[in-house]
Protein backbone atom coordinates (compact mmCIF):
# COMPACT_ATOMS: atom_id res chain seq x y z
CA UNK A 1 0.00 0.00 0.00
CA UNK A 2 1.46 3.84 -0.84
CA UNK A 3 1.76 5.87 1.94
CA UNK A 4 1.63 9.36 2.43
CA UNK A 5 5.52 9.69 2.29
CA UNK A 6 5.78 8.19 -0.83
CA UNK A 7 2.94 9.77 -2.46
CA UNK A 8 3.23 10.77 -5.92
CA UNK A 9 2.89 14.59 -6.31
CA UNK A 10 -0.38 15.95 -7.26
CA UNK A 11 -0.63 18.40 -9.78
CA UNK A 12 -3.73 20.82 -9.62
CA UNK A 13 -5.59 21.74 -12.36
CA UNK A 14 -8.11 24.45 -11.53
CA UNK A 15 -11.38 24.63 -13.06
CA UNK A 16 -13.60 27.25 -12.00
CA UNK A 17 -15.91 26.91 -14.48
CA UNK A 18 -14.25 28.37 -17.91
CA UNK A 19 -14.18 25.99 -20.90
CA UNK A 20 -12.89 23.23 -21.81
CA UNK A 21 -9.71 21.80 -19.88
CA UNK A 22 -9.78 17.89 -21.19
CA UNK A 23 -7.00 18.70 -23.22
CA UNK A 24 -4.90 20.31 -20.29
CA UNK A 25 -5.33 17.43 -18.17
CA UNK A 26 -4.70 14.71 -20.86
CA UNK A 27 -1.43 16.63 -22.02
CA UNK A 28 -0.20 16.68 -18.42
CA UNK A 29 -1.04 12.96 -17.86
CA UNK A 30 0.73 12.12 -20.84
CA UNK A 31 3.93 14.00 -20.15
CA UNK A 32 3.72 12.64 -16.33
CA UNK A 33 3.78 9.31 -17.77
CA UNK A 34 2.75 8.35 -14.23
CA UNK A 35 4.95 10.08 -12.03
CA UNK A 36 2.37 12.46 -10.84
CA UNK A 37 -1.32 12.57 -10.05
CA UNK A 38 -3.42 15.05 -12.56
CA UNK A 39 -5.85 16.40 -10.45
CA UNK A 40 -9.09 18.46 -11.96
CA UNK A 41 -10.61 20.51 -9.10
CA UNK A 42 -12.83 22.88 -8.09
CA UNK A 43 -11.66 22.91 -4.57
CA UNK A 44 -9.70 25.27 -2.87
CA UNK A 45 -8.53 23.00 -0.50
CA UNK A 46 -6.95 20.60 -2.89
CA UNK A 47 -5.35 23.64 -4.62
CA UNK A 48 -4.06 24.14 -1.04
CA UNK A 49 -2.40 20.73 -0.61
CA UNK A 50 -1.23 20.28 -4.08
CA UNK A 51 2.56 19.94 -5.14
CA UNK A 52 2.10 22.11 -8.23
CA UNK A 53 -1.02 24.22 -9.84
CA UNK A 54 -2.00 24.63 -13.16
CA UNK A 55 -4.04 27.64 -13.82
CA UNK A 56 -5.60 27.96 -17.45
CA UNK A 57 -8.66 30.03 -18.44
CA UNK A 58 -10.52 30.88 -21.66
CA UNK A 59 -13.40 32.98 -23.06
CA UNK A 60 -14.43 36.67 -21.90
CA UNK A 61 -12.19 38.02 -19.07
CA UNK A 62 -14.97 39.45 -16.96
CA UNK A 63 -16.64 35.95 -16.62
CA UNK A 64 -13.43 34.10 -15.94
CA UNK A 65 -13.19 36.65 -12.82
CA UNK A 66 -16.40 36.48 -11.90
CA UNK A 67 -16.44 32.66 -11.57
CA UNK A 68 -12.83 32.89 -9.78
CA UNK A 69 -14.72 35.11 -7.41
CA UNK A 70 -17.64 33.12 -7.08
CA UNK A 71 -15.81 29.52 -6.74
CA UNK A 72 -13.51 30.71 -3.59
CA UNK A 73 -10.99 29.56 -5.69
CA UNK A 74 -9.00 33.06 -5.87
CA UNK A 75 -6.70 32.96 -2.58
CA UNK A 76 -5.49 29.55 -3.01
CA UNK A 77 -4.59 30.24 -6.34
CA UNK A 78 -3.31 33.59 -4.86
CA UNK A 79 -1.77 31.69 -2.34
CA UNK A 80 -0.60 29.06 -5.09
CA UNK A 81 1.11 31.43 -7.11
CA UNK A 82 3.41 32.47 -3.88
CA UNK A 83 4.81 29.73 -3.03
CA UNK A 84 4.57 26.43 -5.22
CA UNK A 85 5.24 25.51 -9.21
CA UNK A 86 2.65 27.37 -11.05
CA UNK A 87 1.64 27.77 -14.40
CA UNK A 88 -0.44 29.91 -15.91
CA UNK A 89 -2.54 29.36 -19.25
CA UNK A 90 -3.67 32.09 -21.53
CA UNK A 91 -6.53 33.66 -19.78
CA UNK A 92 -4.79 32.33 -16.26
CA UNK A 93 -1.84 34.09 -17.91
CA UNK A 94 -3.49 37.42 -18.10
CA UNK A 95 -5.50 37.36 -14.77
CA UNK A 96 -2.13 37.60 -13.15
CA UNK A 97 -1.64 41.37 -13.75
CA UNK A 98 -4.07 43.91 -12.47
CA UNK A 99 -6.59 44.69 -14.94
CA UNK A 100 -8.06 44.01 -18.63
CA UNK A 101 -8.99 46.01 -21.04
CA UNK A 102 -11.67 43.43 -21.54
CA UNK A 103 -15.17 44.47 -20.05
CA UNK A 104 -12.96 47.08 -17.81
CA UNK A 105 -12.21 44.30 -15.41
CA UNK A 106 -10.03 44.02 -12.42
CA UNK A 107 -7.85 41.11 -12.45
CA UNK A 108 -5.72 39.06 -9.60
CA UNK A 109 -3.26 41.96 -9.07
CA UNK A 110 -0.45 39.56 -9.10
CA UNK A 111 1.60 41.14 -10.69
CA UNK A 112 1.72 45.38 -11.58
CA UNK A 113 0.71 45.33 -15.03
CA UNK A 114 -2.46 46.03 -18.00
CA UNK A 115 -3.96 43.20 -20.22
CA UNK A 116 -4.52 45.65 -23.68
CA UNK A 117 -6.34 44.73 -26.83
CA UNK A 118 -4.54 44.12 -29.97
CA UNK A 119 -5.49 47.58 -32.10
CA UNK A 120 -7.50 46.93 -35.17
CA UNK A 121 -6.06 47.58 -38.99
CA UNK A 122 -2.22 46.48 -38.09
CA UNK A 123 -0.18 45.30 -41.05
CA UNK A 124 2.71 43.23 -40.75
CA UNK A 125 6.51 44.26 -42.82
CA UNK A 126 5.04 42.91 -46.26
CA UNK A 127 1.99 45.06 -45.77
CA UNK A 128 -0.14 42.20 -44.77
CA UNK A 129 -3.10 42.57 -42.91
CA UNK A 130 -2.84 41.20 -39.17
CA UNK A 131 -6.00 39.66 -38.29
CA UNK A 132 -7.33 39.75 -34.53
CA UNK A 133 -7.46 37.17 -32.68
CA UNK A 134 -4.26 36.62 -33.35
CA UNK A 135 -4.72 32.86 -34.17
CA UNK A 136 -2.50 30.23 -35.11
CA UNK A 137 1.58 29.55 -34.31
CA UNK A 138 3.69 32.64 -33.90
CA UNK A 139 7.19 32.15 -32.91
CA UNK A 140 8.68 32.54 -29.29
CA UNK A 141 11.73 34.27 -28.37
CA UNK A 142 13.19 33.43 -24.71
CA UNK A 143 14.09 36.62 -23.48
CA UNK A 144 15.72 35.34 -20.53
CA UNK A 145 17.34 31.61 -19.51
CA UNK A 146 14.83 29.30 -18.04
CA UNK A 147 14.86 25.70 -16.89
CA UNK A 148 11.60 24.97 -18.58
CA UNK A 149 13.30 26.11 -21.80
CA UNK A 150 15.38 22.26 -21.73
CA UNK A 151 15.04 21.21 -24.99
CA UNK A 152 13.69 23.86 -26.77
CA UNK A 153 14.46 26.14 -29.74
CA UNK A 154 14.89 29.48 -29.23
CA UNK A 155 12.43 30.89 -31.64
CA UNK A 156 9.73 27.63 -31.26
CA UNK A 157 6.42 28.32 -32.75
CA UNK A 158 3.78 27.87 -30.12
CA UNK A 159 -0.46 27.95 -30.78
CA UNK A 160 -1.79 30.92 -30.00
CA UNK A 161 -5.16 32.67 -29.60
CA UNK A 162 -6.01 35.70 -27.95
CA UNK A 163 -7.63 39.44 -29.06
CA UNK A 164 -5.45 40.74 -25.80
CA UNK A 165 -1.48 40.96 -24.67
CA UNK A 166 -0.04 40.78 -21.59
CA UNK A 167 2.16 44.11 -20.48
CA UNK A 168 3.65 43.66 -17.06
CA UNK A 169 5.07 47.29 -15.10
CA UNK A 170 8.15 45.27 -14.62
CA UNK A 171 10.05 44.08 -18.17
CA UNK A 172 11.92 41.95 -15.97
CA UNK A 173 8.71 39.94 -15.85
CA UNK A 174 8.69 38.98 -19.26
CA UNK A 175 10.26 35.65 -20.13
CA UNK A 176 9.27 35.29 -24.01
CA UNK A 177 8.40 37.43 -26.41
CA UNK A 178 6.56 36.98 -29.81
CA UNK A 179 5.52 39.91 -32.54
CA UNK A 180 2.29 40.62 -34.09
CA UNK A 181 4.12 43.28 -35.19
CA UNK A 182 5.23 44.48 -32.22
CA UNK A 183 6.89 42.58 -29.35
CA UNK A 184 4.54 41.64 -26.44
CA UNK A 185 4.84 39.21 -23.28
CA UNK A 186 4.56 35.45 -24.51
CA UNK A 187 5.63 34.35 -21.50
CA UNK A 188 5.64 35.99 -18.14
CA UNK A 189 6.95 35.15 -14.65
CA UNK A 190 9.19 35.31 -11.32
CA UNK A 191 10.66 32.38 -9.23
CA UNK A 192 7.94 29.51 -8.98
CA UNK A 193 5.55 31.34 -11.46
CA UNK A 194 5.75 30.88 -15.54
CA UNK A 195 2.50 31.78 -17.73
CA UNK A 196 2.25 31.77 -20.96
CA UNK A 197 -0.09 33.58 -23.09
CA UNK A 198 -0.28 30.92 -25.61
CA UNK A 199 -1.58 27.19 -24.92
CA UNK A 200 1.14 24.55 -24.32
CA UNK A 201 -1.21 21.36 -24.33
CA UNK A 202 -2.15 22.49 -28.27
CA UNK A 203 1.27 23.28 -29.03
CA UNK A 204 2.19 19.92 -30.27
CA UNK A 205 6.00 18.81 -29.75
CA UNK A 206 7.39 22.42 -28.15
CA UNK A 207 4.13 22.51 -25.84
CA UNK A 208 4.47 19.08 -24.50
CA UNK A 209 8.34 19.51 -23.91
CA UNK A 210 7.33 22.58 -22.00
CA UNK A 211 4.79 20.65 -19.93
CA UNK A 212 7.02 17.65 -19.12
CA UNK A 213 9.96 19.89 -17.61
CA UNK A 214 7.10 21.78 -15.52
CA UNK A 215 6.06 18.35 -14.19
CA UNK A 216 9.83 17.95 -13.24
CA UNK A 217 10.21 21.59 -11.71
CA UNK A 218 11.48 22.19 -8.24
CA UNK A 219 10.13 26.02 -8.80
CA UNK A 220 13.69 27.77 -9.08
CA UNK A 221 14.18 29.49 -11.62
CA UNK B 1 9.13 35.89 -37.98
CA UNK B 2 5.37 36.44 -38.14
CA UNK B 3 2.06 34.37 -37.69
CA UNK B 4 2.57 31.50 -39.62
CA UNK B 5 -0.18 30.47 -42.35
CA UNK B 6 -2.20 27.10 -41.07
CA UNK B 7 -2.67 24.18 -43.25
CA UNK B 8 -5.73 22.69 -42.06
CA UNK B 9 -6.68 18.53 -42.71
CA UNK B 10 -10.61 18.28 -42.73
CA UNK B 11 -12.15 15.08 -42.11
CA UNK B 12 -15.51 14.50 -42.92
CA UNK B 13 -17.15 12.30 -40.43
CA UNK B 14 -20.35 10.02 -40.94
CA UNK B 15 -21.20 6.87 -38.77
CA UNK B 16 -17.78 7.05 -36.90
CA UNK B 17 -15.68 6.48 -40.29
CA UNK B 18 -13.89 9.67 -42.17
CA UNK B 19 -15.40 9.49 -46.02
CA UNK B 20 -14.57 12.03 -49.33
CA UNK B 21 -17.11 12.39 -51.69
CA UNK B 22 -17.63 15.04 -55.03
CA UNK B 23 -20.31 17.57 -53.95
CA UNK B 24 -21.83 15.80 -51.59
CA UNK B 25 -22.63 12.65 -53.48
CA UNK B 26 -20.41 9.19 -54.06
CA UNK B 27 -18.97 9.33 -50.98
CA UNK B 28 -15.82 6.97 -50.40
CA UNK B 29 -14.72 5.56 -47.64
CA UNK B 30 -11.21 6.99 -46.63
CA UNK B 31 -10.30 5.57 -42.91
CA UNK B 32 -10.71 5.72 -39.18
CA UNK B 33 -10.81 8.97 -37.64
CA UNK B 34 -8.14 8.57 -34.49
CA UNK B 35 -5.61 6.80 -36.87
CA UNK B 36 -6.10 9.80 -39.82
CA UNK B 37 -6.07 12.34 -37.14
CA UNK B 38 -2.61 11.12 -35.36
CA UNK B 39 -1.42 10.92 -39.04
CA UNK B 40 -2.09 14.07 -39.76
CA UNK B 41 -0.92 15.42 -36.69
CA UNK B 42 2.57 13.29 -37.05
CA UNK B 43 3.09 15.27 -40.97
CA UNK B 44 2.72 18.57 -39.16
CA UNK B 45 -0.84 19.68 -39.71
CA UNK B 46 -1.83 22.86 -37.78
CA UNK B 47 -4.91 22.03 -36.89
CA UNK B 48 -7.77 19.51 -37.84
CA UNK B 49 -11.33 19.96 -38.95
CA UNK B 50 -14.02 17.95 -38.42
CA UNK B 51 -17.21 18.02 -39.94
CA UNK B 52 -20.05 15.76 -38.90
CA UNK B 53 -22.25 14.62 -42.09
CA UNK B 54 -23.65 12.44 -39.99
CA UNK B 55 -27.69 12.16 -41.45
CA UNK B 56 -28.93 9.89 -38.77
CA UNK B 57 -29.79 11.32 -35.19
CA UNK B 58 -29.07 8.27 -33.77
CA UNK B 59 -25.18 8.31 -34.82
CA UNK B 60 -25.18 11.61 -33.66
CA UNK B 61 -23.52 11.11 -30.22
CA UNK B 62 -20.81 9.18 -32.61
CA UNK B 63 -18.86 12.63 -32.91
CA UNK B 64 -18.07 13.29 -29.26
CA UNK B 65 -16.57 10.04 -28.87
CA UNK B 66 -14.20 10.65 -32.01
CA UNK B 67 -13.41 13.85 -30.04
CA UNK B 68 -12.86 12.35 -27.23
CA UNK B 69 -10.48 9.78 -28.12
CA UNK B 70 -8.69 12.30 -30.78
CA UNK B 71 -7.89 14.56 -27.95
CA UNK B 72 -6.15 12.12 -25.82
CA UNK B 73 -3.49 11.61 -28.31
CA UNK B 74 -3.20 14.80 -30.70
CA UNK B 75 -1.96 18.35 -28.94
CA UNK B 76 -3.13 20.59 -31.48
CA UNK B 77 -6.16 22.35 -32.07
CA UNK B 78 -9.60 20.90 -32.89
CA UNK B 79 -12.55 22.16 -34.81
CA UNK B 80 -16.04 20.26 -34.96
CA UNK B 81 -18.78 21.57 -37.50
CA UNK B 82 -21.93 19.53 -38.38
CA UNK B 83 -25.45 19.69 -37.42
CA UNK B 84 -24.42 22.29 -34.43
CA UNK B 85 -28.00 23.47 -33.60
CA UNK B 86 -28.12 24.76 -29.86
CA UNK B 87 -25.71 26.19 -27.24
CA UNK B 88 -25.99 23.20 -25.68
CA UNK B 89 -23.95 20.85 -28.85
CA UNK B 90 -21.24 23.78 -28.33
CA UNK B 91 -21.35 22.51 -25.06
CA UNK B 92 -20.83 19.46 -25.24
CA UNK B 93 -18.28 19.60 -28.17
CA UNK B 94 -15.76 21.58 -26.41
CA UNK B 95 -16.48 19.58 -23.31
CA UNK B 96 -15.09 16.59 -25.69
CA UNK B 97 -12.28 18.35 -26.68
CA UNK B 98 -12.69 20.69 -29.37
CA UNK B 99 -11.26 23.63 -29.17
CA UNK B 100 -13.58 25.69 -31.27
CA UNK B 101 -16.90 24.70 -32.67
CA UNK B 102 -18.28 25.59 -36.49
CA UNK B 103 -21.58 26.55 -37.06
CA UNK B 104 -23.14 26.53 -40.17
CA UNK B 105 -26.84 26.84 -40.85
CA UNK B 106 -28.01 27.40 -37.64
CA UNK B 107 -26.38 30.89 -38.00
CA UNK B 108 -28.37 31.29 -41.24
CA UNK B 109 -32.08 30.35 -39.23
CA UNK B 110 -31.03 31.32 -35.58
CA UNK B 111 -27.86 34.43 -35.61
CA UNK B 112 -28.06 34.75 -32.21
CA UNK B 113 -26.93 31.58 -31.57
CA UNK B 114 -23.53 32.78 -32.81
CA UNK B 115 -23.70 35.76 -30.46
CA UNK B 116 -25.09 33.39 -27.58
CA UNK B 117 -22.17 30.77 -28.24
CA UNK B 118 -19.54 33.15 -28.40
CA UNK B 119 -20.50 35.23 -25.04
CA UNK B 120 -20.88 31.88 -23.41
CA UNK B 121 -17.49 30.09 -24.56
CA UNK B 122 -15.88 33.13 -25.82
CA UNK B 123 -15.20 34.26 -29.45
CA UNK B 124 -12.22 31.85 -30.04
CA UNK B 125 -14.71 28.91 -30.02
CA UNK B 126 -16.73 29.85 -32.43
CA UNK B 127 -16.17 29.76 -36.46
CA UNK B 128 -18.98 30.43 -38.85
CA UNK B 129 -18.46 28.45 -41.89
CA UNK B 130 -20.20 30.11 -45.14
CA UNK B 131 -20.71 28.41 -48.08
CA UNK B 132 -20.39 30.69 -50.94
CA UNK B 133 -20.83 30.55 -54.96
CA UNK B 134 -21.03 33.05 -57.64
CA UNK B 135 -24.33 34.47 -58.54
CA UNK B 136 -22.56 36.30 -61.57
CA UNK B 137 -20.33 35.27 -64.79
CA UNK B 138 -18.05 37.38 -63.73
CA UNK B 139 -17.71 36.21 -60.41
CA UNK B 140 -18.11 39.36 -58.51
CA UNK B 141 -20.69 38.66 -56.05
CA UNK B 142 -21.79 35.55 -54.16
CA UNK B 143 -24.59 34.10 -52.32
CA UNK B 144 -24.32 32.10 -49.30
CA UNK B 145 -26.02 28.81 -49.78
CA UNK B 146 -27.40 25.89 -47.53
CA UNK B 147 -27.84 21.82 -48.34
CA UNK B 148 -24.14 21.59 -50.18
CA UNK B 149 -25.45 24.33 -52.36
CA UNK B 150 -28.79 23.34 -53.39
CA UNK B 151 -30.70 26.07 -51.49
CA UNK B 152 -30.04 29.41 -52.13
CA UNK B 153 -30.54 31.81 -49.18
CA UNK B 154 -30.45 35.55 -50.14
CA UNK B 155 -27.27 36.72 -48.35
CA UNK B 156 -24.68 38.24 -49.76
CA UNK B 157 -21.57 36.20 -48.40
CA UNK B 158 -19.76 39.06 -47.90
CA UNK B 159 -21.99 41.03 -46.04
CA UNK B 160 -22.75 38.11 -43.93
CA UNK B 161 -19.02 37.51 -43.05
CA UNK B 162 -19.47 40.92 -41.90
CA UNK B 163 -22.85 40.44 -39.98
CA UNK B 164 -21.20 37.42 -38.25
CA UNK B 165 -18.13 38.83 -37.10
CA UNK B 166 -20.32 42.24 -35.52
CA UNK B 167 -22.14 39.00 -34.10
CA UNK B 168 -18.80 37.82 -32.45
CA UNK B 169 -17.29 35.22 -34.73
CA UNK B 170 -13.70 34.58 -34.23
CA UNK B 171 -13.34 32.76 -37.30
CA UNK B 172 -14.62 32.52 -40.72
CA UNK B 173 -14.49 28.90 -42.24
CA UNK B 174 -15.22 30.08 -46.12
CA UNK B 175 -15.89 26.96 -49.08
CA UNK B 176 -16.02 28.16 -52.03
CA UNK B 177 -19.33 25.91 -52.92
CA UNK B 178 -19.28 25.92 -56.70
CA UNK B 179 -15.53 24.52 -56.01
CA UNK B 180 -15.93 21.93 -53.71
CA UNK B 181 -14.91 18.19 -54.61
CA UNK B 182 -13.95 19.69 -58.12
CA UNK B 183 -10.02 20.16 -57.61
CA UNK B 184 -9.99 23.48 -59.56
CA UNK B 185 -8.32 25.54 -56.50
CA UNK B 186 -10.43 27.91 -54.46
CA UNK B 187 -12.59 30.69 -56.00
CA UNK B 188 -9.88 33.18 -55.45
CA UNK B 189 -12.03 36.75 -56.01
CA UNK B 190 -14.41 35.29 -53.27
CA UNK B 191 -11.87 34.67 -50.84
CA UNK B 192 -10.36 37.65 -51.05
CA UNK B 193 -13.44 39.69 -50.85
CA UNK B 194 -14.12 38.01 -47.49
CA UNK B 195 -10.71 38.05 -45.74
CA UNK B 196 -10.13 41.81 -46.64
CA UNK B 197 -13.45 42.62 -45.53
CA UNK B 198 -13.47 41.43 -42.28
CA UNK B 199 -10.92 41.59 -39.15
CA UNK B 200 -10.83 37.76 -37.97
CA UNK B 201 -8.84 35.26 -40.03
CA UNK B 202 -10.37 33.15 -42.94
CA UNK B 203 -10.06 29.67 -43.78
CA UNK B 204 -10.07 28.76 -47.19
CA UNK B 205 -12.05 25.61 -48.59
CA UNK B 206 -13.21 23.62 -51.09
CA UNK B 207 -12.13 22.96 -54.73
CA UNK B 208 -8.11 21.77 -53.29
CA UNK B 209 -6.42 19.71 -56.25
CA UNK B 210 -2.79 19.89 -55.70
CA UNK B 211 -0.41 22.01 -53.36
CA UNK B 212 -0.13 25.07 -55.82
CA UNK B 213 -3.92 25.56 -54.77
CA UNK B 214 -2.97 26.34 -51.22
CA UNK B 215 -0.35 28.68 -52.16
CA UNK B 216 -3.44 30.86 -54.22
CA UNK B 217 -5.06 30.75 -51.14
CA UNK B 218 -2.88 32.54 -49.30
CA UNK B 219 -1.38 34.89 -52.12
CA UNK B 220 -4.14 35.43 -54.17
CA UNK B 221 -6.94 34.43 -51.48
CA UNK B 222 -5.53 36.87 -48.60
CA UNK B 223 -6.39 33.21 -46.34
CA UNK B 224 -5.09 33.00 -42.81
CA UNK B 225 -5.64 29.38 -43.20
CA UNK B 226 -6.02 26.84 -45.63
CA UNK B 227 -8.37 23.78 -45.07
CA UNK B 228 -7.89 20.98 -47.79
CA UNK B 229 -9.35 17.18 -47.32
CA UNK B 230 -9.04 14.65 -50.55
CA UNK B 231 -5.42 15.56 -51.34
CA UNK B 232 -4.46 14.41 -47.98
CA UNK B 233 -6.82 11.58 -47.56
CA UNK B 234 -5.63 9.26 -50.38
CA UNK B 235 -1.79 9.79 -49.79
CA UNK B 236 -1.76 12.37 -53.11
CA UNK B 237 0.20 14.59 -50.62
CA UNK B 238 1.22 15.06 -47.60
CA UNK B 239 1.37 17.97 -44.74
CA UNK B 240 4.91 18.27 -44.91
CA UNK B 241 5.00 18.89 -48.58
CA UNK B 242 2.73 21.41 -48.51
CA UNK B 243 4.26 23.36 -46.05
CA UNK B 244 7.63 22.89 -48.34
CA UNK B 245 5.96 24.35 -51.05
CA UNK B 246 4.17 27.20 -49.39
CA UNK B 247 7.73 28.08 -47.61
CA UNK B 248 9.07 28.37 -51.04
CA UNK B 249 7.20 30.75 -51.98
CA UNK B 250 7.69 32.92 -49.09
CA UNK B 251 4.75 32.26 -47.13
CA UNK B 252 5.62 31.70 -43.10
CA UNK B 253 5.14 28.33 -42.64
CA UNK B 254 5.23 25.99 -38.74
CA UNK B 255 8.12 23.55 -39.61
Amino acid sequence: MMTALHAKPVIAVVDYGMGNLHSVVKALELVAEGHAVVQLTRDPDVVQRADKVVFPGQGAMKDCMGELNASGLKQAVLAAAQSKPFFGVCVGAQLLLDHSEEGDTPALGFYAGEVKRFPDGQRDAEGQRLKVPHMGWNTVHQTRAHPLFAGIEDGARFYFVHSYYMQPADPALTLGQTDYPFAFSAIIGRDNVFATQFHPEKSHTAGLALLRSFVAWDGQS
Amino acid sequence: MPLAKRIIPCLDVTSGRVVKGVNFVGLRDAGDPVEIARRYNEQGADELTFLDITASSDDRDLILHIIEAVAEQVFIPLTVGGGVRRVEDVRRLLNAGADKVSINTSAITNPQLVADCAAKFGSQAIVVAIDAKAVTPENDRWEVFTHGGRNPTGLDAVAWAQRMQALGAGEILLTSMDRDGTKIGFNLPLTRAVSDAVNIPVIASGGVGNLQHLVDGVREGHADAVLAASIFHFGEFTVGQAKALMQQNGIEVRL
